[in-house]
């Protein structure tokens, strides 16, 4: 310890009392200042955490009710069933779910799991509240920007939220918002939808420009590139991902809105049949369009989704096997690889739309060379583990559960990105299986890791272990007990969207059906919704516990609790406005630990060479 | 006490990237415009490749009106650039004249394209009913249905137009002296009423007409004021962005660059009023500052040059 | 380091250079014109001709006006990746909603 005081005083636990440095710093702050309108990255981090968490817990309410009308088709909703109907009127009549109701649900579902929960936890809270820190700075390169950008993704998801209360609810044709569905439906949700879609692009852009500007300008004296953290390139190639990969999903929802609002024809072709009283369209149009342009952005956000993660767990792991991560240039060299061939990939969502055997064949070949780094990032993060003398704390029981989770979801996604086998499996309950492997038990527990290694540097508390436990273990029963069996129902043949789960082409209602699915697949329905209410009721632990210990947790027992490296726990906690009062300077690689020859077992990065003191 | 961090490299460049932050900030902004342009650019080509023979329409904007426009958004471009080389040079009244005209020009260019977009919103394209002139004289407007072993069958307009009587009338082939196919009359709006609409155009028999007026039959079209009543019209449309897909892209492209001038031209507008206080205290940040809006003014000419040629030319 | 004469004077250099590419913007706008005009036989070769003087004078702009002939190896490399990603958005899109051999219909007598 001795050797850290020496260098940076504020080393020392607990120098400070909380917030001192920030009330001095921020002098003229009032309330609104220092919370709502704050420029502070951590403060934004923060703001964005906490919208995100609770979008994350909606879009899940969501789910648990789509999961009843799935499992017990026409029956009123328990408990949510007679707010419905306060809230939504007859299109939840007598407190049941009716298919309008459903295609919103899951549409929204979708956009608000994407857009307003997973990419602003995973990209605006934790590249605000770790980059700066994780590089020495004092905070982003634009604070204003920064501020201006967490308000763009308050208002879109403002506006996401409205849409489910105007006359028709929200929009019902599925996070993919495919035309002509998506114009013709006969409500104004999609507009809201498109709109809403607008503010949060603008607020990824901001972001993403933030963050890059950031990591380029802001880092400390020595930290050069190849001395980064893995989680601080993860952010930086996510933000060129978002940087470039959502504006032409931009120009497509202001043509979408054009289609809507303008009755233009981009994406309707001639001779389309329309309903309603504006039925005339001049045509000419190509719904194809939308879809490139929708997967254009689309597919670059799933690793938007994904690397994050892989960047949370890759700290973790460092840390908890006491041990440098293996192969860090490898996995520097494939995660930029990966962002690369993350666009030129996306038209393997469109295989079943006719567009050409040769060109699926372009895009199947680039599907498949895309898992040879996605490869490599597993296979260092696995090997990391060897011979290490692992902490199993709860974050680190989060970021091991990540790796063969996220295994799974990256190993189902072969089938579907060769174009022979994704005919079969298309649209079906494997796709949902699939993606949520990669992205519920994969990203979300990398977040969740990140939320319980990070907590103690915010809050200068440490979360309660037991409980932490129980929820991991619950959540890792849980999520495999609702996914596993989607793989079984769609390579049955269950088609996803259904607003009835699939009973009117079970079997039972329909004896000789060809295709007709059987007792054994349907009754995983029920099973697979139980399933999901108890891993509802498995994030009452963590709930509690999170706003327990923010204010009666033990203490951190110092500033770097978990005996880590990189530079943000170098700092007083919580860091105070400007975060370093000092400024930082970096001699090493971001995963010393074990160092032979050192006094402990981990050296940070902003230790001077020189012999150890003892 | 020690004194907070503050965010280096605001003014002056980091040595070993030779930029200042906002410089990589508003080229990461710029590339992501690209891209946003780049879609819309992508519809584009979809859309016309994708158009049956004939149906892209060539000549329907003004050339002479879009190559002043172009000529004014050059200037800009050059007064906006010398408004910068004014503040490196400390030239602040040189400052001020220039991007005082590049506000000018800016507007200048909204103008020309409001008239542009207003001549588009009174042009219109009116669809004519058949026609039926009866041997007693009267004359009977709506749809030809059959014209078979001697009967007429025709559906009546109700005197609104794209509205016909539920069933159709029968005529006797002796009662009809001649039968006049719809037309199509496509010219300028001179005066509408709730009885009539009166257009400054000529009448075609087919749409596909219309379609290239840079032809050498376009050129000696006379246009004449014609006056229709309700019941004459099958369909009436404006040239919005309804009316095909040429014009959905021309308005959709256009409309996105103008809100992009209206903006460029606010942050200059900022720049040469109120903000241009800070040249007295930090001149370096300032004229950074002019530099970085620059970029986007120059971006924002730039996309431009792409769009004229695009849209009016080709 | 330029003393702030000398630098005065390079800049007074980029001066004059900004008016030549002003000319030849103009220069340019009015080639395109009369190009447009111009009947080369083959519509394709009209549009090839306009958009080869757009790239030109858009490559003036960024060059010069935005002074990209004289920016950091940096900012090449985002605008690299740029291009390459529109590019492919265009080429891609483009190629695989066109034409393709699948909707062949085989009449078997």
């Amino acid at each position: 310890m001795q050797a850290i005081a020496e260098i940076d005083p504020l080393a020392a636990p607990h120098a400070r009392p909380h917030g001192a440095a920030r009330e001095t710093h921020d002098g003229a702050g009032t309330f609104w200042r220092k919370y709502v309108f704050s420029t502070d990255h951590k403060v934004i981090g923060i703001q964005y955490a906490i919208t995100g968490l609770c979008f994350l817990f909606f879009g899940f309410l969501l789910m648990t009710m789509m999961r009843w009308q799935i499992a017990k088709p026409g029956e009123p909703i328990p408990i949510f069933g007679p707010l419905l109907q306060a809230v939504l009127g007859d299109t939840a009549a007598k407190g049941i779910m009716s298919p309008d109701l459903y295609n919103s649900f899951g549409a929204m579902h979708g956009t608000i799991m994407v857009f307003l929960a997973i990419v602003p936890l995973a990209f605006g809270a934790f590249a605000n509240l770790i980059v700066p820190l994780q590089i020495g700075a004092p905070d982003m390169a634009f604070p204003r920007v920064n501020m201006a950008s967490y308000q763009a993704y308050f208002v879109g998801g403002v506006i996401m939220l409205a849409s489910f209360i105007i006359p028709g609810g929200a929009a019902q044709a599925g996070w993919t918002s495919y035309p002509p569905l998506a114009t013709v439906v006969a409500t104004d949700g999609q507009t809201y939808w498109i709109i809403g879609m607008v503010f949060l692009i603008t607020s990824s852009l901001l972001g993403a420009v933030n963050v890059i500007a950031t990591v380029i300008q802001l880092r400390a004296p020595g930290l050069h590139w190849f001395r980064l953290p893995f989680f601080v390139w993860a952010q930086f190639v996510t933000a060129f991902l978002l940087l470039l990969a959502f504006p032409p999903l931009e120009s497509a929802a202001v043509m979408q809105l054009m289609d809507k609002v303008a009755h233009t024809s981009f994406f309707l072709p001639a001779g389309l049949a329309v309903a309603g009283p504006d039925g005339h369209v001049s045509g000419g149009g190509n719904p194809l369009l939308w879809q490139h342009l929708f997967w254009f952005l689309a597919h670059p956000e799933v690793y938007v989704l994904i690397l994050p993660a892989m960047g949370i767990v890759c700290e973790i792991v460092a840390n908890n096997t006491r041990k440098p991560v293996w192969g860090y240039k490898s996995l520097v060299y494939a995660l930029l690889i990966l962002g690369f061939l993350s666009f030129i990939v996306w038209a393997h969502h469109m295989y079943l739309t006719g567009m050409g055997t040769k060109i699926s064949t372009f895009f199947q070949t680039t599907t498949i060379i895309i898992s040879i780094p996605s490869v490599i990032i597993l296979t260092c993060l696995f090997l990391s583990l060897w011979g290490g003398s692992i902490r199993f704390n709860t974050p680190m029981l989060f970021a091991l559960g990540f790796l063969p989770m996220f295994g799974i979801g990256g190993l189902t996604g072969l089938p579907l990105g060769f174009a022979t086998s994704d005919i079969h499996l298309h649209d079906t309950y494997y796709v949902i299986g699939h993606f949520h492997y990669v992205v519920a038990p994969g990203t979300i527990f990398a977040l969740f890791a990140g939320i319980y290694y990070w907590f103690p540097k915010f809050t200068g508390r440490m979360m309660n272990e037991f409980w932490g436990k129980v929820h991991f273990w619950l959540s890792l029963i849980f999520m495999n007990l609702i996914f596993q069996p989607m793989l079984f129902q769609g390579m049955a043949g269950m088609l996803r969207r259904m607003a009835d789960g699939g009973a009117n082409y079970s079997a039972a209602r329909v004896p000789d059906a060809v295709g007709g699915l059987s007792n054994y697949i349907m009754q995983m329905n029920t099973m697979i919704s139980y399933a999901v209410w108890m891993l509802g009721l498995a994030q009452v632990p963590f709930i509690l516990n999170f706003f327990y210990s923010m204010w009666k947790g033990p203490k951190a027992p110092s500033d770097n609790p978990w005996q880590a490296t990189t530079l943000e726990w170098q700092t007083p906690t919580p860091p105070p406005h400007g975060n370093f009062l000092t400024a930082p300077a970096v001699f090493r690689g971001p995963y010393e630990y074990s160092v032979p020859g050192h006094a402990q077992d981990f050296t940070p990065q902003n230790q001077p060479d020189r012999p150890a003191t003892t | 006490m020690h004194a907070a961090m503050e965010i280096p490299y605001v003014s002056t460049p980091r040595p070993d990237t030779g930029l200042y932050n906002a410089k990589i900030g508003i080229w990461l902004f710029l590339a992501s415009e690209v891209m946003l342009f780049g879609g819309l650019f992508s519809a584009y080509i979809l859309l016309r490749v994708g158009a049956p023979d004939g149906t892209w329409p060539e000549g329907w904007l003004n050339i002479p009106v879009g190559t002043t426009n172009t000529v004014v958004l050059i200037t800009s471009s050059i007064t906006t650039v010398m408004a910068w080389a004014s503040c490196k040079m400390k030239q602040f009244g040189r400052f001020k004249l220039f991007h005082g005209l590049t506000l000018l020009l800016a507007m200048t260019f909204v103008g020309i394209k409001s008239y542009e977009y207003h001549d588009k919103f009174t042009h219109y394209e009116a669809k004519l009913n058949d026609q039926l002139v009866l041997a007693d004289g009267k004359t009977v407007f709506g749809n030809l249905v059959a014209n078979t072993n001697g009967v007429v069958l025709f559906s009546v307009s109700t005197g609104q137009p794209g509205e016909y009587e539920a069933t159709p009338a029968k005529y006797a082939q002796a009662q009809v002296a001649k039968i006049v196919p719809g037309q199509i009359v496509d010219g300028h709006l001179v005066e509408r009423a709730a009885d009539h609409i009166t257009l400054s155009g000529h009448t075609v028999a087919e749409h596909a007409e219309l379609m290239n007026m840079r032809s050498a039959a376009a050129r000696h079209i006379q246009h004449s004021e014609i006056t229709l009543v309700p019941a004459q019209l099958r369909s009436i449309e404006t040239y919005g962005p309804w009316h095909n897909t040429y014009l959905a892209i021309y308005f959709t492209l256009t409309g996105l660059h103008a809100l992009h001038v209206l903006g460029g031209a606010l942050v200059i507008g900022y720049l040469w009023g109120p903000g241009s206080k800070l040249w007295q205290t930090d001149p370096e940040r300032f004229t950074n500052r002019v530099e970085i809006s620059g970029l986007f003014w120059h971006f924002v000419d730039l996309v431009w040059i792409f769009l004229f040629p695009v849209l009016y030319l080709l | 380091m330029a003393t702030s004469e000398a630098h005065e004077h390079d800049i007074q250099a980029s001066v004059r250079r900004y008016l030549y590419v002003f000319y030849a913007l103009l220069f340019g706008t009015g080639v395109t014109v009369a190009a447009s005009y111009i009947p080369f036989g083959n519509h394709e070769i009209n549009i090839a001709v306009a958009l080869a003087i757009a790239i030109a004078k858009a490559s003036l702009v960024a060059g010069f006006f935005m002074h990209l002939i004289s920016e950091r190896k940096m900012i090449y490399g985002f605008l690299l990746f740029t291009v390459v990603f529109v590019a492919a958005l265009m080429a891609l899109t483009v190629i695989s909603t066109g034409p393709t051999e699948m909707i062949h219909v085989q009449h078997v007598s």
